[in-house]
Parts: structure tokens; sequence; C-alpha cells
């Protein structure tokens, strides 16, 4: 299978602060593919710049195989490619239901959106509980939760997933983590971004390390694990 | 007597919250306050007037062309002032008097075309009988008022509330950061909902126009300031707190000329207005209502 999306020379600014200088990476169809880093180092931009929520001083960006560099952000997600951002962009003051039909805003194939929305509960069974609350009212893990299934409701082709393990409990990473693996086992296509090194590189099949905007080594997940300057730098060995 | 000022009140109070409406809605969604709402009020009254004195239109026709015509401002101002603004990250006190910038040139305009008098609507425009009941009499216009109020709330209401546009507006009046990540056109949105709002604003101007039988260039000026003052009370960017701060004043000012004499309008309503916010400084529904990235 080929690259889902080709990113190269993405170069993104802020004033004087050069974020992202200029990377290039792919993703391959069915695979999860990860972007690690630390603080800093470009990541969320880097996401965000797909999405076309900042504005790429260069490079380009193609998803299958049409050039997406310059469309506005709806446009690129109906085209398939969703994001769950940092920090979950949860929308508060909406309830977890409303949350997840504005997932599908959209799209117009009622009958598969009620099949999706099912299949959401079962990965979440947590969020069918609260249907009908306020997402403000979710604990951080069931708001991961529902952002993810939030996104997945837009049944897209590729998910970006900013983090998702940020400020959750060590049970919920795992949880998080499992259904980031099955997601991907029902063929969806995956970037996942994170800090937390060990566990993305295990689920992962290629991986790329970003510092200070540039990409400084890539590989499998395994290969990168086992890399003498990750053991050093992330893992702490 | 005292059901006799309650009639007053609800319609002028229906008109306030009309004109608050779209003043809350460009700033729940935009996150503008939008001082150019008095300008486009005063739009909307012009082109009544002019349906109704140049093209003889019936007063409905008018109302019509006001809700257009002042919407068509609404699209022009977010196209031309407020939309490269947001391309272009100004903080948030620049639209605000950017704003200030639109509403003195819509007003200088008005001068120039009709000039500074006060225009008057030609009788008989409005049906001029009232109803009369148990010594209580009811204009035209007021049953106009109430019942346009009415119908444009609790379509708004339900919209928000039940259609798929109206929750993604909400979504995006939360986070058009998170909206946008939905697949949410949130441009699209800011449009139609400029749109959407100075038309209810022109409308407003249309009524208050038959209302108070005057047309004139500067005549959103105090209503901007009741305005501000309404969305205040009731809660920035919420669109029952518009209905009810509306009333409020329009209650508060009837009753303080009835019992107090008409110098004190301003001074009761606003002071009252003073006093509920000590005790509720967010306002009747507002909550912590931060804007998030
Ligand atoms: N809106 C912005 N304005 C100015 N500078 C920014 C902005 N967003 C990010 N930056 C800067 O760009 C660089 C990259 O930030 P970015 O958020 O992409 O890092 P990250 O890898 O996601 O970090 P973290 O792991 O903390 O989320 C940082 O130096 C940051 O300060
Ligand atoms: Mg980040």
């Amino acid at each position: 299978m080929g690259a889902l999306l080709e990113v190269s020379g993405l170069k993104v600014n802020f004033g004087h602060v050069e974020a992202v200088k200029g990377i290039d990476f792919s993703l391959t169809e069915g695979q999860i593919t990860t972007l690690v880093g630390a603080n800093g180092a470009g990541k969320s931009t880097t996401l965000l710049a797909l999405s076309g929520l900042v504005r790429k001083a260069a490079g380009q960006v193609v998803f299958g195989g049409q050039n997406i560099t310059r469309l506005p952000s709806h446009r690129i997600v109906h085209l398939g490619l969703s994001q769950v951002a940092e920090g979950r962009a949860m929308l508060t003051k909406l309830t977890v239901r409303e949350n997840l039909e504005l997932g599908a805003y959209h799209r117009r194939d009622t009958d598969a959106i009620t099949s999706d929305f099912d299949h959401v509960l079962e990965l979440f069974p947590r969020l069918r509980e609260r249907l009908d609350g306020y997402a403000g009212n979710l604990s951080g893990g069931e708001q991961q939760m529902l952002a993810i299934g939030r996104a997945v409701m837009a049944r897209p082709r590729i998910l970006l997933l900013d983090e998702p393990s940020m400020g959750l409990a060590p049970l919920i990473v795992q949880e998080i983590f499992r259904i980031i693996k099955m997601l991907n086992d029902e063929g969806l296509t995956i970037f996942l971004v994170e800090q937390n090194v060990r566990q993305a590189l295990k689920i992962a099949h290629q991986a790329y390390v970003i510092e200070t905007g540039e990409i400084v080594l890539q590989g499998t997940g395994e290969e990168l694990l086992d890399h003498p300057r990750v053991l050093e730098a992330y893992l702490g060995i | 007597m005292f059901a006799q000022q309650l009639i007053n009140a609800l319609s002028l109070g229906s008109v306030y919250a009309l004109f608050a409406l779209g003043f809350t809605l460009i700033f729940g969604v935009l996150g503008v306050i939008n001082l150019a709402h008095g300008a486009v009020f005063m739009v909307g009254a012009y082109a009544a007037l002019q349906a109704v004195v140049l093209a003889e239109l019936p007063i409905w026709a008018a109302l019509v062309i006001a809700f257009i015509i002042s919407g068509l401002v609404g699209l022009a101002i977010d196209i031309l002032v407020l939309s490269p603004l947001r391309k272009r990250d100004a903080p948030h006190l620049i639209p605000m008097i950017a704003t200030i910038g639109v509403a003195i040139m819509l007003n200088s305009a008005a001068q120039g075309l009709f000039g500074a008098d006060t225009l008057r609507f030609p009788p008989g425009v409005v049906p001029d009988g009232s109803i009369e009941a148990g010594g209580l009499h009811i204009t035209a216009v007021e049953i106009g008022i109430i019942a346009l109020t009415i119908v444009i709330m609790v379509v708004l209401l339900l919209g928000l509330r039940r259609t798929s546009i109206g929750k993604a507006l909400r979504a995006v009046a939360e986070s058009p950061r998170a909206a946008a990540l939905l697949g949410i056109d949130v441009e699209g949105l800011f449009r139609k909902t400029s749109f959407v709002a100075a038309a209810l604003g022109g409308v407003a101007g249309v009524l208050i126009s038959l209302y108070a039988n005057a047309v004139y260039p500067l005549m959103g000026q105090p209503m901007l300031h009741k305005g501000i003052a309404v969305i205040i009370l009731g809660g920035m960017g919420d669109i029952r707190g518009a209905l009810i701060g509306g009333l409020f004043l329009g209650f508060a000012e009837v009753f303080a000329v009835a019992y107090i004499g008409s110098t004190m309008r301003d001074a009761v309503a606003f002071g009252l207005l003073f006093l509920i916010l000590l005790v509720r400084p967010t306002g009747l529904f507002g909550k912590a209502n931060e804007r998030k990235a």
C-alpha cells in the first residue's frame, strides 16, 4: 500500500519563530505513524498545518493524490482528514450526544451515521451513560474518549491525534492506546503525536522524531525503540 | 392604568429585545462587540421609509426590504471589515474600534442622502385603529411588534436547539477552532450570522420608527447604549438574555415614566441595571463565558 498522505518541505513560522523548518514525511495507508518529540518541538504546529489551521510558510501536502495545501479547514475534514486536537477541543456547553452528532456534521448518509454512532458507543461504553449530559462535566479521560469518538463520527480516512494520553491516569492511557490500536485494526490510517514516546513507538509501524522543528530520526517503531539517541533522549536509559 | 402600562412596556421591551438579539448573536458567534449595530438599525428604518414613500409599498413589504438591505449591510461589514481583521489575528478590541468607524460612515451617508431632519412615515402606513377592551387600547403597531418579536425569538431558540446548523453555531460560539476541526465552515457561519443579526437589527429599526414615528440619522445611537445594557444584563451572547434584558429595560423605562416622571426615565432604568449587575456581575444568564481558542 502506498502513501495516503505526503508532506514535503513543510514550514511554519510564528513571527520570527521558525516552529517547523521544512519537514518531509508520509503516512502509509492502514498504518499507525507516530511523530514524537519534546515540548515545543513543533508537533502540534505540524498537525494544525495539516488541518489548515495555521498558515504554511512553504511546503506541500498531498492527500490521496489531491493537493490540499491551500484548502480551508472544513474542506480538509470533508475530504477525510480529521484531527483530535491537543487539549481535546471539547465543546463543553453541548451535550455528549450533540458533540458526537457534530462529528458527522457534513455527512448526509443517515443510516451509516447511525451505525457509526452505535459503533462509537461500543468503543466507549462510558459515553453511553453520559449521552445527554454536558461534555464539560465529563472527566478528562471521558473527554478524550468523546473527542476520539467525535472524530470517528466523521468517518475519516486519516485520523490525526495530538497527545491523546496527555494528563490521563495510567489505566486510562492504556485504554486509549488500546482503542487507537483497535481503530487501526479496523483499517483507519493514524498519525499519532505523543510525548509518551515508549507507548507510541510500541504501537507505531512508522515513526519520526522531531526536535526544534526538524525531523532528526525516522524508522519503524521497533527500530526507534532501540535507537541509542531515542533511548538516551526520550526513554531515560 | 397599570394594565395599559404593561402593554406599553411589553411593546417597547420587545423592540429592545429584537435589537439586542442581533447584537448578542454577533458577540456570541463572532466574539465582536459590534458598535455599528445601531447604524444598521437606522439603515433598516430608512430602507423601509424609502420603500413606503418612493415605491409606495405596503408596510409588510417594506419590512422585508429593510430585513434584506440591513442584512446585506451586515454582510458587507463582515466581508470588508471583520473578516480581514480575523485573518490577521487582530486582538479583540480592534474589530470593535473598526465598527465605530463603520457606524460613523453609515451615519454620515444617511445624513448626506436624506438630510439630518427627522422624517416620518406617511399616515395610514399601518392601520391606525386600535383595539379597545376594558379601557385598554393596543395599536396595530404594538400588536405587530409583540407578535413579530415572539415569532423571531421562538424560531431562533428552537433553531439553535434543534437544527444541525444551530448546533454548529453553538459550537462556533464556544470555539471556532474546535468547530473548524469538525468540518464546520466557520467563515460561512460568520457570514450568515452577520446577515441575520443585521437583518434583525434593521427590522427593529423599522418597528421603533413606526412606534415613535421618527426616522433620523442618529436614531441608532441611544439604541446602541440600550442594546449594550440589555446584553450585559441578559448575559453576553445569550439569546434568552437578550429577550429578558430587553423586556426588563422596556418595563423599567415605562414604569419610571409613569410613576416617577419622564425626565428620570433613563436614570431609573440604568440605575436598576447597575443594581442588578452588582448582584449578578455576569448578567442574568451569564455563566463564566470565556471563549476558548
Ligand atoms: N500561536 C503561536 N504563536 C507563537 N508561537 C507559537 C504558537 N504556537 C506554537 N508556537 C511556538 O512554536 C513552537 C512549537 O510549538 P508546538 O506547540 O508545535 O510544540 P509541540 O511539539 O506541540 O509541544 P508540546 O509537546 O508542548 O505540545 C514552540 O516554540 C512554540 O512556542
Ligand atoms: Mg503540542
